[in-house]
């Protein structure tokens, strides 16, 4: 066995073990910082796989909104906890479930252990017609170039997302603002924090947009960066969350799907079918999509975070 | 073994672990937990899977490798996966703000019910 291969059965173990801690963990606070530090070394695993795109966006979204998102509603609930563990099932029927999963794990191992060699890979295709598309980064082309419908239908699925958990805002809350997502009383760290990561934040994640046609980026992690960025500044206390009624603010959350069906429909013309782009205009068109894409995208992820509203609309508090 | 099929062996284990959590515990906040581990696993088999199919980018100069087919639909799912789980705690939080307790049976032992 050699080192490489060492450090990844190490890597491997770790992000076991602290599954197990996630699941088995007594308290659920607990348990949700196992799974921030969980996603953050799937994050590494990424990179052993030869994808920095995945990585990057498994670390800032799957790991860290997620993970703040679960930190807020763990503390939220925590008082609740005791009676949830009268109801565990018992141990026989834990026995049972535990066999039937152990059952699927073996199938999947043995998925895993016989696919085919040669690997089935659509890696050529991509590789051939890229040049066309104007773009170096082959993820950026297959999401925007020739599964554009996927990413449509994913940008378009994020507003009713967002229209669903607004919509759990009780009557007289409906319009107004979410709770702010920080503590009472933010210590001085993180104010300071607050202002002083921002400038950068926002530049790296304008940065991630702007190379994500060439190298490892693109809108999707610059926009989980500038929203986690909003997050920050609001969680230190320094900003309110934005009132939910304010047009400008529902008119940036559906502009990238509304640019996106556009230059959709544009291709039907243009080019003969839906999302189809016309001969040397594709990379601008990509470009006009992931720049208008993204500060919607990054308003949508951080007020999926935020959550429904819960002061009435009006009242300043 | 290689590296990938060490980590695809990673990714089954996962998706059972999640599949125990998401079926053993009574509380939903735990259930949301491990449905994100169970994703996780799911994701990390559409890795190796797209690992596996990359020779072809890495002899053409693009990227280190990987058929960016699957890795493309990873980042997709990571945010639907995110909107799904933002939409699933706003229900809890909802839930155990009108009704007091954070499970989801009909009347959890020790509370009367309605």
């Amino acid at each position: 066995m050699n080192m490489a291969l060492a450090a990844d059965a190490f890597l491997a173990l770790l992000i076991l073990g602290l599954a197990i801690w996630t699941i088995a963990a007594s308290q659920t606070y607990g348990a949700v910082v196992g799974f921030v530090a969980y996603g953050l070394l799937v994050a590494l695993v990424w990179v052993r796989l030869g994808s920095v795109d995945v990585a990057m966006t498994e670390a800032a979204l799957g790991s860290g909104l997620t993970g703040l998102l679960l930190l807020g509603a763990a503390a939220h609930l925590a008082p609740l906890e005791a009676a949830e563990r009268q109801a565990r099932p018992g141990p026989w029927l834990r026995l049972l479930v535990g066999a039937l999963c152990v059952a699927v794990t073996a199938v999947l191992a043995a998925v895993v252990l016989s696919l085919p060699e040669p690997a089935p890979t659509l890696a050529p295709a991509v590789a051939e017609h890229l040049a066309t598309l104007g773009v170096q980064n082959p993820v950026t082309g297959v999401l925007l170039g020739y599964r554009a419908i996927d990413t449509l239908l994913e940008t378009v699925v994020l507003v009713p997302a967002l229209v669903a958990v607004w919509s759990l805002a009780t009557d007289p809350a409906w319009g107004g603002r979410p709770a702010s997502p920080g503590p009472r009383d933010p210590g001085s760290a993180l104010t300071l924090l607050a202002q002083v990561l921002p400038p950068v934040g926002i530049l790296v994640g304008i940065h991630l947009l702007w190379i994500g046609a060439d190298a490892p980026g693109g809108k999707f992690q610059g926009a989980v960066v500038l929203a986690a960025m909003w997050v920050l500044v609001l969680v230190a206390g320094l900003r309110r969350p934005p009132a939910l009624a304010g047009r400008p603010l529902r008119w940036l959350i559906v502009l990238g799907a509304l640019v996106f069906i556009a230059i959709g429909l544009s291709g039907v013309w243009l080019a003969g079918a839906f999302l189809a782009y016309p001969e040397g205009l594709a990379k601008p068109l990509i470009l006009a999509i992931e720049i208008l894409l993204t500060p919607s995208l990054a308003v949508i992820l951080g007020l999926l975070l935020l959550g429904p509203a819960v002061t009435d609309r009006g009242s300043g508090t | 073994m290689t590296a990938t099929t060490l980590y695809g062996l990673c990714g089954a284990a996962l998706v059972g672990l999640g599949l125990y959590g998401l079926i053993c515990h009574p509380g939903a906040l735990r259930k949301i937990l491990a449905f994100n581990l169970l994703g996780g696993g799911v994701f990390l088999l559409f890795g190796v899977i797209a690992q596996r199919g990359g020779g072809a980018l890495t002899a053409a100069g693009l990227g280190a490798g990987g058929d960016p087919v699957p890795q493309a639909l990873v980042i997709t799912g990571l945010v639907v996966a995110f909107a799904a789980t933002a939409i699933a705690v706003a229900l809890l939080r909802r839930l155990a703000t009108a009704s007091g307790h954070s499970t989801l049976d009909q009347a959890p032992p020790g509370d009367p019910g309605p």
